[in-house]
């Protein structure tokens, strides 16, 4: 047991305790969790900084409004459900085709429009906000998903998550949804995490759980070595929401959409640790790079820049001059 | 990063903590463990006397300086007369009164002793006493003997010693024998031992006492005989000559005077007794806190009702059931629905014991859960449908101690006490993590929640934990100290080891079980 313990503390594995007591509590300002626990104030301020993010339909804030909705998605046949204070996805719809007032979930589910005023009504309520506080619904543009992930996920809208420490993207993942997670890209429910080399945006193997796997378990395509495409715009997001939120240690969500390119989906103040199950190493060793040598002040260009030095796959362990990340970059 | 802060905090939490707990054992004598048993002895004086036709006066001499023992509670017994005590040159005196008695009377005198090693005898040092006043013979007599006993010894307990092996001497010695007739009695030698100390210039006197053991019937009380050597009492046995005071001698009065005197009756006949007793040490404790007048038993728990003690006896244990949540959380990383909620399961537990208590929790929340994947269909808004839940499960809980009482089931009656409104919520959260991530995770999580409450409540049960948190409530800063200090534990969590197992060197390949 203690021979584990000394070999993840080797590796640089980030755990629960020290993510919370160590980088939450040092970088994260309570008072500025607001503006990313609301999807509603992060999609403003995104947009104040000229951020891209799915365009926003509407908002349902009480009881009555549910009623407009079929008013606010008239143009729209395909939109997205979400609950402001949703956490870990919870209670998100998207609707990908309607006929009359049925509506069609990505998944592939028939809901009448009954079942999706309850659901509306339940999320106000705070059903899925934690403890259970007043919520209101945004209604977003759903994400149509670039071409290049179709073969690798199952329904759903993969997505792609960016650590960002003080303006350093620190590591990264995309989340594929499969037949198991129900079309959702949340690693709890058994979609794919795959890691992503910081420094060229390539894929890597992912994992189901703490599975290894090599091959989407429903597409049955190679999950590694696929060139996530404009992937220095999404270091430069992900970058950039530093400044935005203030927060130090966040998770950045985008979605890659196949016209609009990379969008902004939501950020976290408090990001799991799966990612590094993704990336098949440990976070620690990343983030004590970035506060030995990183310079915090620079603009997110020269962050980037060393982000992608440092941080090219497979970075060494933290004492060991990084030979692997000066070779050509 | 402030963590020398926390280090100092917790520190001082500690010391706090464990100086008062210190205090309480070994000033107040407070017991470490539950049920623990101070042996106490009753004594008894009845005084029986035939009153004369005029009034009657009865004065008893009743323990007041006793090295060794404390009083707990005395009482007086009498019929009709009327009590005073007050404090007299030879100790402290109880005075009964009657204008006009008939018939024997008896009176009582009853106190609670009890061993406190803490007392001594702590008069002050006497004056040099006078010189006794003797016909010449005797002066002579003494001055010889005196003189005699001084070449034989060094200092005045020697002095004592030697004095009392001439006095047992008696007829063989030809000073003694001016003093002691044929057939002298160990009290008359004793006597005469603390006049010729006095004729020493020693301050002596005689200390009549008891000796503490359970014997049936009346005891007889014995005389010791008590010296100052100027910066001590010293206690010699006139019979044996040995020296200290025996560990079960009880002094009950001292001087040459009787135990009990009547005005105005017959000479009384008084006869003494001792029963040995166990009593709660607790109640000693407080006793003794009181006697020394310290307040901490003012502003202890002791001090509630006892309905109210009842409740903080429960209240108290909280923090020790949030200490295991704590550590099965942090350290071990179980996870729970809602931070506390198993502490209020493992509250419930304590009536249902551990067994039912997971088998009703199991049966209530599975039921629950199946009726709100019904109330699913049924669309209700939020708060109506956590109100219907509530309903059916306090319903459920009736349903269950009836169902059980007709079955003869005891344990079935004590669901009433668990926290229904804390299942009801439970069973919501429950049912929205089972639709949203997977039953696995919901069941994952609800065992969980299960496992913990279930180990709370085997720490919460822990009598002697009970105990000394509830008759040391400061050792709840150590809980504080424990949890500050663990709040800065950022090490890995046990489970974490499994998690990431994968990110081990070797760890790609499934090892065995073991962690």
């Amino acid at each position: 047991m203690f021979g584990s313990y000394a070999a993840l503390a080797r590796e640089g594995v980030l755990g629960l305790n020290k993510r919370n007591g160590d980088y939450i509590s040092r970088f994260n300002p309570r008072r500025l969790y607001p503006l990313v626990d609301d999807k509603l104030k992060t999609k403003r301020l995104a947009l104040e900084a000229g951020i891209a993010v799915p365009q926003l339909y509407g908002v349902i804030e009480t009881q009555h409004d549910i009623r407009t909705l079929p008013d606010i998605v008239r143009s729209h046949n395909e939109f997205a459900l979400k609950p402001a204070h949703g956490s870990a996805g919870d209670g998100i719809v998207v609707i990908a085709g309607r006929s009359g007032n049925r509506y069609r979930t990505i998944g592939g589910d028939i809901l009448d429009e009954d079942f999706l005023s309850h659901h509306l009504s339940n999320a106000i309520n705070g059903q899925f906000s934690l403890g259970g506080v007043q919520d209101v619904v945004i209604v977003e543009y759903m994400v149509r998903f670039s071409q290049l992930f179709e073969r690798i996920s199952y329904q759903g809208v993969p997505d792609i998550r960016v650590i960002v420490f003080r303006g350093v993207p620190v590591m990264a993942m995309v989340r594929l949804p499969t037949r198991g997670s129900r079309g959702k890209a949340n690693l709890h429910q058994g979609a794919v995490g795959a890691g992503v080399d910081i420094a060229t945006g390539m894929t890597l193997d992912g994992v189901i759980s703490t599975e290894v796997v090599t091959h989407h378990p429903d597409t049955t395509h190679a999950i590694a070595g696929l060139r996530v495409p404009d992937w220095d715009t999404i270091l430069s997001i992900a970058a950039r929401c530093y400044e935005l939120t203030g927060l130090g240690y966040i998770g950045v969500d985008l979605a890659l959409d196949r016209d609009l390119g990379p969008l902004v989906l939501e950020m976290n103040a408090r990001p799991g640790l799966a990612i590094q199950i993704a990336n098949r190493q440990g976070l620690l060793r990343r983030l004590k790079i970035c506060e030995e040598r990183a310079d915090f002040g620079a603009s997110a260009e020269q962050r980037i820049e060393f982000a992608k030095q440092e941080f090219r796959h497979p970075v060494g362990p933290v004492y060991m001059p990084a030979e692997v990340t000066t070779e050509s970059g | 990063m402030n963590n020398r802060h926390i280090y100092v905090l917790s520190a001082v939490l500690t010391l706090l903590g464990l100086g008062l707990f210190a205090y309480k054992v070994h000033v107040l004598g407070f017991p470490l463990r539950p049920q623990e048993q101070t042996q106490i002895w009753n004594i008894e004086a009845a005084v029986r006397f035939e009153p004369g036709p005029a009034a009657v006066k009865a004065t008893l001499r009743v323990p007041s300086l006793t090295p060794g023992f404390a009083l707990l509670d005395e009482n007086f017994v009498s019929r009709g007369f009327g009590l005073a005590t007050r404090n007299a040159p030879a100790g402290r005196e109880a005075q009964w009164t009657l204008r006009q008695a008939s018939g024997p009377q008896t009176l009582y005198y009853r106190a609670l002793v009890y061993r406190d090693p803490t007392r001594i005898a702590e008069d002050t040092t006497p004056p040099f006493p006078a010189q006794p006043e003797l016909d010449e013979p005797s002066r002579i007599a003494m001055e010889g003997l005196i003189a005699e006993v001084r070449r034989q010894s060094a200092d005045v307990a020697s002095f004592t010693t030697e004095l009392l092996r001439h006095l047992n001497l008696a007829q063989n010695d030809p000073y003694v024998s001016v003093f002691l007739k044929r057939g002298s009695t160990v009290s008359d030698r004793a006597h005469l031992a603390t006049v010729l100390l006095a004729g020493a210039q020693i301050p002596a006197r005689i200390a009549h006492g008891i000796m503490l053991r359970s014997q049936p019937g009346p005891v007889e009380a014995e005389q010791l005989l008590e010296v100052h050597d100027g910066v001590q009492w010293l206690y010699f046995n006139p019979r044996t000559l040995e020296q200290g005071l025996p560990h079960d001698f009880f002094i009950w009065w001292r001087g040459d005077e009787r135990i009990a005197d009547v005005e105005g009756g017959s000479a009384p006949d008084v006869t003494l007794a001792v029963q040995q007793n166990l009593l709660d040490s607790m109640l000693v404790a407080e006793r003794r806190a009181e006697k020394i007048g310290s307040h901490s038993m003012d502003f202890s728990l002791f001090s509630l009702p006892i309905a109210t003690q009842a409740v903080y006896s429960v209240l108290l244990m909280i923090p020790i059931g949030a200490l295991v949540i704590l550590f099965l959380r942090n350290f071990v990383g179980v996870r729970t629905f809602g931070t506390f909620m198993p502490v209020l399961v493992a509250l419930a537990f304590r009536e249902t014991l551990l067994v039912w208590g997971i088998v009703l929790f199991v049966v209530i929340v599975s039921l629950g859960l199946t009726i709100r994947f019904y109330l699913e269909k049924l669309r209700l808004l939020l708060v109506p449908r956590l109100t219907v839940v509530l309903t059916i499960v306090v319903m459920l809980m009736a349903g269950i101690s009836v169902l059980s009482h007709k079955l003869g089931i005891q344990p079935g009656l004590s669901i009433a006490l668990f926290p229904m409104v804390i299942i009801s919520m439970t069973i919501e959260r429950m049912s929205i993590v089972w639709e949203e991530r997977g039953a696995s995770e919901a069941i994952q999580d609800g065992a969980g929640s299960l496992v913990v409450a279930a180990a709370a409540y085997v720490v919460m049960g822990i009598a002697a934990v009970a105990h000394l948190i509830f008759v040391f409530p400061e050792l709840l800063l150590l809980v504080i100290a424990a949890a500050l200090l663990a709040g800065r534990y950022t090490g890995y969590r046990l489970l974490e080891l499994r998690r990431f197992k994968a990110l081990r060197p070797s760890g790609n390949t499934p090892s065995g079980s073991t962690t």
